[in-house]
């Protein structure tokens, strides 16, 4: 444990971080240290995605990466992806679509889906299997989220044709 | 209140029942804010942790806490001797220890449990508990269990229920005889929401404030107060969001250790297990190994079966006297069968506690019944579609308790539903690319990209199932539910108030839905879910679409005749005629309709009710009773491809038909029917705890292999409504049936490609690995 203090930039916000012990992830960090706790923590081992942030523009797995080495760097989680109430067109999507059902793992898929579609605004289904097959639902069985991204995806492209 | 000019209407408003509105906590949900039982922190709390047995069976010698007792900022710690009340808990029977303290009996049992400043400082302090261990034999063959050759592991013997069932005729035999001898391994609920619960002491420690993620918050407490000599009355229970429980969560884990550090320190504690801990401290999915054998007229008609399952509880008996009854009162699968001599077992080991899972007995049932199906299929030289329909039972044939279905039954639309659903065009090794290509992520290995396209095989195969739903065996099963109305300046609003746990099945959707229908009223409110109200019973067994929902339209019910009372009084007509048709109150003699919300104005009522389902009874000693509450049925067809040379499975599509009675939520429905398909792949091809020795090889989630967007495949889906006249909505549960005959539809397609391969692997095994298909 230390009381040195390292800031993380996170949602566009300088946040000091203390009382974190070196190697602390950033999962934890965010969570236990700056109570942001929209990320979730089901695996600590980077299979589950359910931890999914964006660290300058990367989707990562927060629980594998040391929060100390994000300093510097650009962190956007759930929390700033859209402000509370109202919820970005993939966040509404998965609501729509019955994308939904425990939740737990869903801040980890709006994160990841949010990555797909700015780097490929119109994926094909195994685009979307192969990009999303970091994220485990236990619920659902993942048709309602396929269709949730299609349907963001058929809307985005309405709106760049419409403009 | 005034007379309105509105015409009837014709079909279901949003948001009522039928239409699939969106979840009261979605948009929390995806924001990130909704609040899980590991999201829930107080003031000042405190981080338990728990000290786990590393040995499957071994004598406590001693303990000894004064190294960690000498790290900074450890608080407390706890031991058997520190129980005040009962020192055992369980769901059936109360046979598990709230700490071991003279024999641990499986690797993870719990020991010790301390509270500490930080989560590290109390992981860190468990290292520092020395406990010595003798190390005795442990049970790890079910088969010692039976035959009496091993010594008792657990005071209450090592066969935890024997049962038999008897029925018709037991000469009777057939032309045609299959049989076949069939392995389920054990399987892991998985939910994303690991095991998390906040304990807040009261002032004085006269009782206790738990915030928890369970499936049923008053079993949980009657367990709970019983191990800490409080009055139930004295724990209460507040119900934290829950990520998924699929049956883990209906037994206790870390409930009572975190009370006891709680009142121990009067300060609140947190505790949350890690993955590997979860692995460890639930129940799992029962391994079975089940002997089967099928008499048949030359037709395929059943004549008999007989069969002997065996079951493995683990070291305490949870609810396996459960899982073993529907596992063996459903043998016989959703066929006519007149003749039946069943032995079940379900015994103790060594292994890790099993319970219930989404399925409970009659997943490991169907994968036996199902295999055998298509052997009597070949024997019979028919299709395994054509063996199914031949037969399938239907409503008021007798099941071999001599318990007859009087739910609707439609096994037979079920699989003609199913078998009218396009195959997949998706062509064998899927659509090549642009570039005439092969899609390698298509192909079985996907990623890996080892799988050679020309040496693909599709196969196609069947599984059909019946499950039970609610509970059996004279089980008081009943729900309670609250309604009432208050009127504000913006109109009247329904507040529900019910303990039933939302574990993301969707009860927070629907509960509103039966409101608006039952009411006319759109705006309804949910109560914190606590036990500030009676029991609503477990959220499992397929049963609170029927149990709660029942309870929900008892007490809007009884509040709308109140509403009724009210108008009547008003406009001097009578209140037994009057029905609400959408937001109006319609008087039938008269033709006059009444704003609900208008008539609601000025009054406020508050009604609770409880709903019970029809009373089950005992099996006797063959076997024989009306033990179970009513059914659901479903058909399932897989379509598979198959690389023989590696034993790479790739599943293509699941068809499906299930008899739901009444789809009160389509979109929910088919939330759960994709969800249950997925865990009933995760059993057939990739999903298994691996237990060498009695210790866990695969528990984190790099190798126990969970089904992910690329393992899952489309499902096509179509709903049979036939309204169930027992059930209070018409509607049958839906949970469990998709979990149940996907993972035998999956294996026979598997047995199917391979026939067309020239390979003949029997497949008599759950999940079916790489070398049971290529080596």
């Amino acid at each position: 444990m230390s009381n040195e203090i390292f800031t993380l930039h996170v949602n566009g916000e300088a946040r000091p971080v203390r009382d974190s012990w070196l190697g602390e992830n950033l999962l934890d960090v965010l969570r236990d240290r700056l109570g942001l706790m929209g990320s979730k923590g089901a695996c600590e081992q980077g299979e589950c995605g359910s931890c999914s942030v964006l660290v300058d523009g990367h989707l990562v797995c927060s629980c594998l990466v040391m929060a100390a080495s994000a300093v510097g760097q650009q962190v956007v989680t759930i929390e700033g992806v859209a402000p509370v109430g109202t919820p970005s067109d993939v966040q509404q999507a998965f609501v729509d679509a019955g994308a939904v059902q425990c939740g737990f793992c869903t801040p980890g898929l709006i994160m990841a889906v949010h990555d797909l579609l700015g780097r490929t605004p119109d994926p094909d289904d195994t685009e979307i299997r192969e990009e999303l097959a970091g994220n485990i639902c236990r619920c659902t069985g993942y048709g309602r989220i396929i269709d949730a991204v299609q349907q963001v995806a058929l809307a985005r492209r309405a709106d760049r044709s419409g403009s | 209140m005034s007379i309105i000019d509105r015409p009837t209407s014709t079909g279901p408003r949003h948001g009522a029942l039928g239409t699939s509105p969106t979840r009261p906590d979605g948009v929390a949900k995806v924001q990130g804010t909704f609040e899980f039982s590991s999201d829930i922190s107080a003031d000042g709390c405190l981080f338990g942790a728990t000290l786990r047995s590393p040995y499957p069976h071994a004598r406590i010698v001693s303990i000894d806490l004064s190294a960690a007792w000498k790290i900074d900022g450890v608080q407390a710690i706890v031991t058997a001797e520190d129980v005040p009340g009962q020192l055992t808990y369980g769901l059936i029977s109360q046979d598990q220890p709230v700490f071991a303290s003279d024999v641990v009996r499986y690797v993870g049992e719990p020991v010790a449990a301390l509270a500490a400043d930080d989560p590290e400082v109390a992981r860190r302090a468990l290292d520092a508990i020395e406990v010595t261990y003798e190390l005795l034999p442990a049970l790890l063959d079910p088969e010692l269990a039976i035959n009496g050759q091993f010594d008792p592991i657990h005071p209450d013997g090592n066969v935890i229920r024997y049962q038999r069932i008897v029925h018709g005729d037991t000469d009777a035999t057939g032309e045609i005889v299959v049989e076949g001898t069939y392995e389920i391994g054990m399987q892991d609920q998985a939910f994303l929401g690991l095991e998390a619960a906040l304990a807040i002491p009261d002032p004085g420690g006269k009782g206790i404030e738990m915030h928890v993620a369970t499936q049923w918050l008053h079993e949980d407490r009657k367990q709970i107060a019983a191990c800490l000599g409080f009055k139930e009355e004295d724990v209460r229970l507040v119900l934290g969001g829950v990520g998924g429980a699929f049956g883990a969560r209906e037994d206790i884990s870390l409930q009572v250790h975190c009370s006891l550090l709680a009142l121990r320190l009067g300060r609140p504690v947190r505790m949350a297990y890690s993955r590997a801990e979860s692995f460890l401290g639930h129940v799992h999915r029962h391994p079975a190994t089940i002997w089967m054998r099928h008499h048949a007229n030359a037709d395929g008609s059943i004549v008999k079966i007989e069969s002997r399952m065996v079951f493995d509880g683990g070291a305490y008996a949870s609810t396996s006297s459960a899982v073993l009854i529907n596992a063996i009162t459903l043998a016989q699968g959703p066929y006519r069968c007149a003749n039946a001599v069943v032995d079940g077992w379900a015994v103790r080991t060594n292994h890790l506690p099993c319970g219930a899972m989404r399925g409970f007995g009659a997943v490991q049932a169907c994968f036996a019944y199902e295999s055998q199906m298509d052997k009597l299929a070949i024997a019979c030289g028919v299709g395994p579609l054509d063996i199914r329909l031949l037969n399938a039972m239907t409503t008021g044939d007798v099941l071999i308790t001599g318990q007859p279905v009087l739910n609707v039954a439609p096994v037979e639309e079920c699989l003609r539903e199913t078998d009218a659903l396009p195959l997949p065009d998706e062509p064998v090794g899927g659509h090549a690319r642009t570039d005439g290509s092969v899609d390698a992520m298509k192909l079985p290995g996907g990623a890996g990209r080892t799988a050679d396209a020309r040496d693909i095989v599709r196969g196609i195969g069947w599984g059909v199932s019946i499950k039970n739903l609610m509970y059996s065996e004279s089980f008081d099963d009943y729900a309670t539910a609250r309604c009432r109305i208050e009127s504000g300046p913006d109109g009247p609003t329904v507040f529900l108030k019910f303990a039933t746990a939302e574990v993301g099945q969707g009860f927070v959707t629907l509960a509103p839905q039966i409101a608006r229908s039952v009411l006319g009223i759109d705006r309804v409110e949910l109560d914190q879910i606590d036990t500030q109200v009676g029991s609503a019973g477990s959220t499992s067994a397929s049963r609170q679409t029927w149990m709660s929902g029942g309870a929900v339209n008892a007490a809007c019910e009884l509040v709308r005749s109140l509403i009724f009372e009210h108008v009547a009084a008003v406009y001097g007509c009578s209140a037994v005629d009057l029905f609400i048709d959408h937001t109006d109150v319609v008087d039938p003699t008269t033709g006059r309709r009444f704003d609900v919300a208008e008539a609601c104005a000025d009054v406020s009522f508050d009604e609770t009710a409880v709903y019970r389902h029809p009373e089950t009874s005992e099996i006797d000693e063959n076997g024989q009773g009306n033990c179970h509450t009513a059914f659901a049925f479903v058909a399932h067809r897989a379509v598979v491809d198959v690389d023989p040379e590696l034993g790479l499975v790739k599943v293509v599509q699941i068809a499906t038909a299930q008899d739901v009675g009444v789809a009160l939520n389509p979109l929910s429905v088919m939330g759960q029917i994709e969800g249950g398909i997925a865990q009933g792949l995760g059993m057939a091809v990739m999903e298994e705890i691996i237990q060498v020795d009695g210790v866990i090889r695969n528990g984190n989630f790099t190798d126990y292999l969970l089904p992910t967007f690329l393992d899952m495949p489309p499902v096509v889906a179509t709903l049979i409504e036939q309204p169930d006249p027992l059930a209070p909505l018409g509607a049958k549960g839906v949970g469990e049936p998709p979990c149940i005959s996907s993972t035998p539809a999956i294996v026979a397609a598997i047995r199917d490609a391979l026939a067309q391969a020239g390979i003949d692997a029997p497949l008599n095994r759950v999940p079916v690995r790489p070398g049971d298909i290529c080596l």
